[in-house]
C-alpha cells in the first residue's frame, strides 16, 4: 500500500486527531500545511471511497458535538489499521530524510 | 450550481449518489468564500478536478469489477472456457476475412496518391476484348497526344537468363519505360531507379534489382551497385535496388530493365501494358473520353491495324476480377454469419448463467448494492470474456491469414500475404466490444431487473424463466438458421468445385513433368539454332528410361492464357475473321499432352521454312471456318504467312477451366523466320513419364546443361499441379467456408444441447410430477426430443429461405450449379437432423431417467 498518495496521507493525518466530515478534512489540511495542500472535492471523495474499501477509514454515525453537526454531513474515523499504515508511511518518510541527511542533503530544521 | 451538478454526472452514478450532495455543499461553501476573478478560477478548478477524478473513479470501478469478474469466472471454469472459445472463433474468423478484404479491396495501393493511378488498355469490344494490351505505335501516340495524363509508362515482362553468378538462373524481368518510377512515385532503396537516358537507343545496359533478388542472390551486398551482370548474354550494370514491398507489375519481378521502344513497330502486335497518372484536376471520365478521341484519330490513320480499336482506362485499384471480389465478399459474409452464431451462443451462455446467478444477484441487491453497480459488474464480466476471447481470436487470425493468401489476386501489385495492422485490430476490437456489450447487456438487464426478493425464496420459479427461455429458443433458432446458410453455401461451392474439376481441360495431365528453358535473344534468334537445342534436349530426354514422349511448346495451357494472333482467311489484306491462341510446337506435342488428333497428322521434323507452311488447328477453329467440310488442305493467313491445315486436334482450355478460350492454331517450331515471333519461341518442355515424373528432374538438368551450359532450367512442375492450381482460389475459398460451416454446426449443436439441458434441469419437478401421474419415460423422451426438433425445424426453414437468396447471389461462383440444388439442400437438412439428434438426445435421456419421487421431494 506504501507509498501512500499525498491526499491519502493527509486525510489520515487529519483524521488521526479527530473524526471529521469531508469539508472539515479539506480545511484542516489547508490549515496544517499553511495552504500549500488544497484537496479538491473530487480528489477527497475519490480517496475516501478507496480508503473505505481498504479499511483505512470508516464512516461513523454518532455525531461529535451537537453544535458542530450538520444533517447532510458524514463523518469519517481512522481505523487502527489506518493508524498503522499512517505510522508506517511516516517511518518510511523519516528514513528517507535520514538517508538524505547522510548524503549531505539535510534540510535545516525550521 | 446547476453547472456543477451537471459536472458531477461525469462520475459513476453510485459514486454520485454517495457523495454528490456533500461535494455540492463543499462547492457552495467555496463559492461563498470567493469573489471576483477567484470565481472564474474556482470554475476552472472544478472542471479540471471533475474530469480528472471522474475518470479515475471510473477506472477504479472498472478494475474492481474486473477483479470481481475474474474471481467469479474462476469459480465457473467450464462456462468461462466455453465462452472464451466461442468468442475467439467468432473474432478470429472475422478478423481473418476482414484483413484479406481490407488488403485486397480497401487499402490504398502502396504508391503516393495511388487513387490517381490508371491502367490504359486498347478496347476491341467488337472482337470480344475490352482490355487488351497496347501496340508500341499506339502507346507512343496515346502518350504524346493525350492532355489528361501527367505521365504514361509502358512495361512488358519477359524472363531473362542470368549467367556468371553461380549456376545459370532464370529471372523474371520487367522491361519498362524509365518514366515508370516517376509515374508510380517510387524511388530506389539503394542507388537509383531508371532514368530517361537509360531508355535512349544505344545507351549501355543497366539493371535495377528487386529487394528479394538483392537479399537472396546477392546476399544484401551493398557493393553490388556498379557491378556488371550478364543477362541473356548482354552486360548490364546494376544501378540500384528497389525497396522491399515494391511489387510492380508483379510479385515475381526480380529485375527491371530499360525498355527501348522502336517506334515503327507493327500496330497489330499488342503486348505493352501501360500505367498512367491522371493529371491534376482531371477526372477519370475526362481522361477516358480524351483517350477515346485519340483512339478514333488513330483508327482513321491506321484503318487496318487499328480497325475497331478504342482506348480506355481503369483505376489501378480496380484490377480485381469481379469473381475475386465476389469470392472475398462471400468470405466476409460467411465470417459475419459465424460471428453472429458465436454471439448468439455467447448470449445463450450468459442467459443460462444469469438464471443460475439470479439468487446471488437478488442477495446483493437486497444488501443495498445499486442496480447500476450490478449492471456494470455483469457487463464487465462479459467484457472480460470478450477481451480474452478476442485476444485469442486475433492470435488465431494471425495464424490463419497466411493460409488464405491464395485468395489475394495476382493482378494487384501488393504482397500476397495480408498484414494484420492497426486498422484490422481496431475492427477486431470493435467486434469484441460490440459482442461483449451488445450480447452481455440483455442477460444483464434480465438478471438485475427480475431479481426481486421473490427469487430469494428457495425453489420458486417466477415468470422470468419462461420469457428468458423464449429468448434462448429464439437464439438457438437463429443459430440453426445461420448454420443452414453456411452449410448450403459450402455445399453449393463444393458442387461447383466438382463441376470445374470435372471439366476436361483437353489434355491429360497425369504423369507429365513440365520445365522451362527460356532461350535468350539475340543468341538464339536464328530459328535453326533454337531447333538444334530442342532436338538435342528432346532426343536425350526421350532416351531416358521411363520417358514415354517429350516435346517443346511456346507456352503451357492454363499458365499462359494470352498469346493470341489475328487470323485472315483470304489474302494478306483481307479483313480479320477472329483471333486464335497461337502456339509453336515440336513434333510429339499432341502425343505427350494426349491432345487427341481427330484428323490429319502431327507437325513433323520435315516441316521447315523450305517446305509448304502448315498448321494444326483445333476442332473449334475448323468448325468456325469450314463447318461441315473437310478442313484438311484448307488455307488461312496467320503470323505473316499463309498456312495449310494438315491436322485437326481436340480443343484445349487455354484460358482456364472456367473460361472460354480462343480456337487454337499450332505451327511447326521450324516454320518461323529468323528473329520473328520471339515471344512465341518454344520455351516449355513437357515430358510424359511412366515412372514417377519428379525422379527425372536430375537427369533433365544434366541434359539441359549438356546442351547449353549457360542455360537455366526453371519452373519445374507437374502438369497435374498446374491444373490443380487453376482451382486453387476456389479450393481455398471452399476450405474457409467449409471450416466456418463446421464450426457453426458444432456451435449450434452446443446451443441446442445447452438450452435443452437447462430446460430439463429447471423442470425436473414438473417432469417428476408428470411421471408420478403415469407418463411413461418414452413420452418424456419424446417431449424433449420434440422440443429440440421443433427448434431445429424452424431454424431449418428460415435458414433454407435465406440460403436460397444467398445461392442466387453466389451464382457467378457456382459454375452452373443450380443455386437451389435439391441435393445440397437435402444434405443440409439431413445434417441439421443429425445435429438435432446429437444435441437433444442426452438431455432427453436424462429427462427420461428422472426419478419422480426424488424430483418431487427435492425439487
Amino acid at each position: 500500500m506504501l507509498p501512500l498518495s499525498i491526499a491519502t496521507f493527509h486525510i489520515l493525518l487529519s483524521l488521526a486527531v479527530e473524526d471529521r466530515h469531508g469539508y472539515g478534512i479539506i480545511q484542516d489540511v489547508i490549515a496544517r500545511t499553511g495552504g500549500s495542500v488544497r484537496l479538491s472535492a473530487g480528489t477527497l471523495y475519490r480517496s475516501i471511497h478507496r480508503m473505505l474499501e481498504q479499511d483505512l477509514v470508516l464512516e461513523v454515525h454518532e455525531r461529535p458535538a451537537p453544535e458542530d453537526d450538520d444533517e447532510r454531513r458524514r463523518y469519517y474515523r481512522i481505523t487502527s489499521f489506518g493508524e498503522a499504515v499512517a505510522r508506517a508511511e511516516a517511518r518510511r518518510l523519516t528514513d528517507l530524510v535520514r538517508l538524505a541527511a547522510a548524503s549531505g542533503l539535510a534540510v535545516e530544521e525550521a | 450550481m446547476r453547472f456543477y451538478r451537471a459536472l458531477l454526472r461525469l462520475y459513476p452514478r453510485s459514486f454520485r449518489q454517495e457523495y454528490g450532495v456533500e461535494m455540492e455543499s463543499i462547492f457552495r461553501a467555496r463559492r461563498r468564500e470567493s469573489t471576483g476573478l477567484a470565481v472564474g478560477a474556482l470554475w476552472v478548478e472544478a472542471l479540471a478536478d471533475t474530469l480528472n477524478n471522474g475518470l479515475r473513479v471510473h477506472w477504479d470501478h472498472l478494475m474492481q469489477d474486473v477483479r470481481y469478474s475474474l474471481r467469479s469466472l474462476l469459480h465457473a471454469r467450464g462456462f468461462a472456457f466455453t465462452a472464451i472459445v466461442v468468442a475467439a472463433l467468432g473474432t478470429g474468423a472475422t478478423t481473418t476475412t476482414f484483413s484479406v478484404a481490407d488488403h485486397v479491396l480497401v487499402r490504398p495501393l502502396p504508391f503516393p496518391e495511388s487513387d490517381r493511378l490508371v491502367m490504359v488498355w486498347q478496347d476491341q469490344r467488337a472482337r470480344g476484348y475490352s482490355r487488351i494490351e497496347l501496340s508500341i505505335g499506339n502507346y507512343l501516340d496515346l502518350k504524346d497526344r493525350n492532355k489528361s495524363l501527367a505521365g504514361l509508362a509502358a512495361y512488358t515482362s519477359n524472363p531473362v537468363n542470368l549467367v556468371g553468378h553461380g549456376a545459370p538462373e532464370r529471372l523474371d524481368a520487367s522491361f519498362v519505360t524509365p518514366d515508370l518510377f516517376g509515374v508510380l512515385g517510387v524511388h530506389a532503396a539503394h542507388g537509383r531507379a531508371l532514368i530517361a537516358a537509360d531508355g535512349e537507343p544505344g545507351a549501355s545496359g543497366v539493371a535495377l534489382l528487386s529487394d528479394a533478388l538483392w537479399r537472396g542472390m546477392f546476399g544484401s551486398d551493398p557493393g553490388v551497385l556498379g557491378r556488371t551482370i550478364v543477362l541473356d548474354g548482354l552486360p548490364h550494370v546494376v544501378v540500384g535496388v528497389m525497396p522491399g514491398g515494391f511489387e510492380f507489375p508483379t510479385r515475381e519481378t526480380d529485375v527491371w530493365l530499360a525498355f527501348r521502344l522502336a517506334p515503327d513497330e507493327d500496330r497489330a502486335n499488342m503486348f505493352l501494358r501501360a500505367v498512367g497518372r491522371l493529371a491534376p484536376g482531371v477526372t477519370i471520365e475526362q481522361a477516358r473520353s480524351d483517350l477515346s478521341t485519340i483512339a478514333a484519330q488513330l483508327e482513321r490513320e491506321h484503318p487496318v491495324a487499328n480497325a475497331e480499336t478504342g482506348a480506355t482506362l481503369h483505376l489501378l485499384r480496380d484490377q480485381v476480377s469481379p469473381q475475386a471480389r465476389t469470392l472475398i465478399v462471400t468470405l466476409v459474409a460467411a465470417s459475419l454469419c459465424l460471428l453472429l452464431i458465436a454471439c448468439f451462443n455467447l448470449a445463450n451462455l450468459l442467459l443460462a448463467r444469469a438464471l443460475v446467478r439470479q439468487r446471488e444477484v437478488a442477495i446483493r441487491l437486497a444488501m443495498g448494492v445499486s442496480w447500476e453497480r450490478l449492471m456494470r459488474q455483469l457487463l464487465t464480466e462479459s467484457l472480460v470474456l470478450g477481451v480474452v476471447g478476442g485476444a485469442l481470436g486475433v492470435v488465431l487470425a494471425l495464424i490463419a491469414t497466411p493460409l488464405v493468401a491464395q485468395l489475394v489476386p495476382t493482378t494487384l501489385p501488393i504482397p500476397d500475404t495480408p498484414s494484420v495492422d492497426l486498422r484490422v485490430l481496431a475492427i477486431a476490437a470493435i467486434v469484441v466490444l460490440g459482442t461483449a456489450v451488445g450480447f452481455g447487456a440483455v442477460p444483464a438487464i434480465r438478471t438485475t431487473r427480475h431479481a426481486d426478493t421473490g427469487s430469494l425464496r428457495e425453489g420458486t420459479r417466477t415468470g422470468t424463466t419462461r420469457t428468458t427461455e423464449r429468448w434462448r429458443s429464439a437464439l438457438v433458432i437463429a443459430e440453426v438458421a445461420a448454420t443452414v446458410v453456411l452449410l448450403v453455401s459450402a455445399g453449393l461451392l463444393t458442387r461447383a468445385l466438382w463441376n470445374v474439376q470435372g471439366t476436361d481441360p483437353g489434355f491429360r495431365s497425369d504423369t507429365v513433368l513440365t520445365a522451362r528453358t527460356a532461350l535468350p535473344f539475340p543468341k538464339y534468334a536464328p530459328t535453326e539454332q533454337r531447333q538444334q537445342f530442342y532436338d538435342r534436349v528432346l532426343n536425350d530426354v526421350r532416351a531416358l528410361p521411363g520417358v514415354a514422349n517429350a516435346a517443346y511448346a511456346s507456352f503451357l495451357p492454363l499458365v499462359m492464357r494470352g498469346g493470341i494472333w489475328p487470323v485472315t482467311l483470304g489474302g494478306r489484306g483481307d479483313p480479320e475473321v477472329g483471333t486464335v491462341s497461337l502456339r509453336l510446337v515440336t513434333p510429339g506435342y499432341f502425343d505427350t499432352m494426349r491432345i487427341p488428333l481427330h484428323r490429319g497428322r502431327d507437325v513433323a521434323a520435315g516441316d521447315t521454312m523450305q517446305g509448304p507452311l502448315v498448321a494444326v488447328v483445333s476442332d473449334s477453329f475448323a468448325r468456325r471456318h469450314w463447318p461441315d467440310q473437310d478442313p484438311i488442305g484448307r488455307q488461312f493467313f496467320v503470323a505473316f504467312f499463309e498456312r495449310t491445315v494438315i491436322g485437326v486436334a481436340g480443343d484445349v482450355r487455354v484460358r482456364g477451366l472456367e473460361r472460354d478460350s480462343e480456337p487454337q492454331v499450332y505451327l511447326p517450331s521450324r516454320q518461323v523466320p529468323d528473329g520473328a515471333l520471339i515471344f512465341y519461341a518454344p520455351k516449355d518442355l513437357v515430358v510424359r513419364a511412366n515412372v514417377p515424373p519428379t525422379t527425372l528432374v536430375p537427369a533433365l538438368r544434366q541434359i539441359v546443361a549438356a546442351a547449353d551450359a549457360e542455360q537455366p532450367l526453371s519452373d519445374v512442375r507437374l502438369l497435374s499441379d498446374i491444373v490443380a492450381g487453376d482451382t486453387a482460389g476456389r479450393r481455398a475459398q471452399l476450405f474457409v467456408v467449409l471450416g466456418f460451416a463446421v464450426i457453426a454446426f458444432v456451435l449450434a449443436a452446443f446451443g441446442l444441447y445447452g438450452l435443452l439441458s437447462f430446460a430439463v434441469a429447471s423442470q425436473t419437478r414438473d417432469i417428476g410430477v408428470r411421471m408420478a401421474l403415469g407418463a411413461p419415460p418414452r413420452r418424456i423422451l419424446g417431449m424433449v426430443m420434440g422440443r429440440g426438433l421443433a427448434l431445429s425445424l424452424t431454424g431449418l426453414a428460415i435458414g433454407a429461405i435465406i440460403a436460397a437468396g444467398t445461392g442466387r447471389w453466389l451464382q457467378s461462383l457456382l459454375a452452373g450449379v443450380d443455386p437451389v440444388d435439391p441435393g445440397v439442400f437435402g444434405a443440409a437438412g439431413l445434417l441439421v437432423a443429425a445435429m438435432t439428434i446429437g444435441g437433444a438426445s442426452m438431455p432427453a435421456f436424462r429427462a427420461a431417467r428422472i426419478d419422480p419421487i426424488d424430483a418431487i421431494r427435492t425439487g
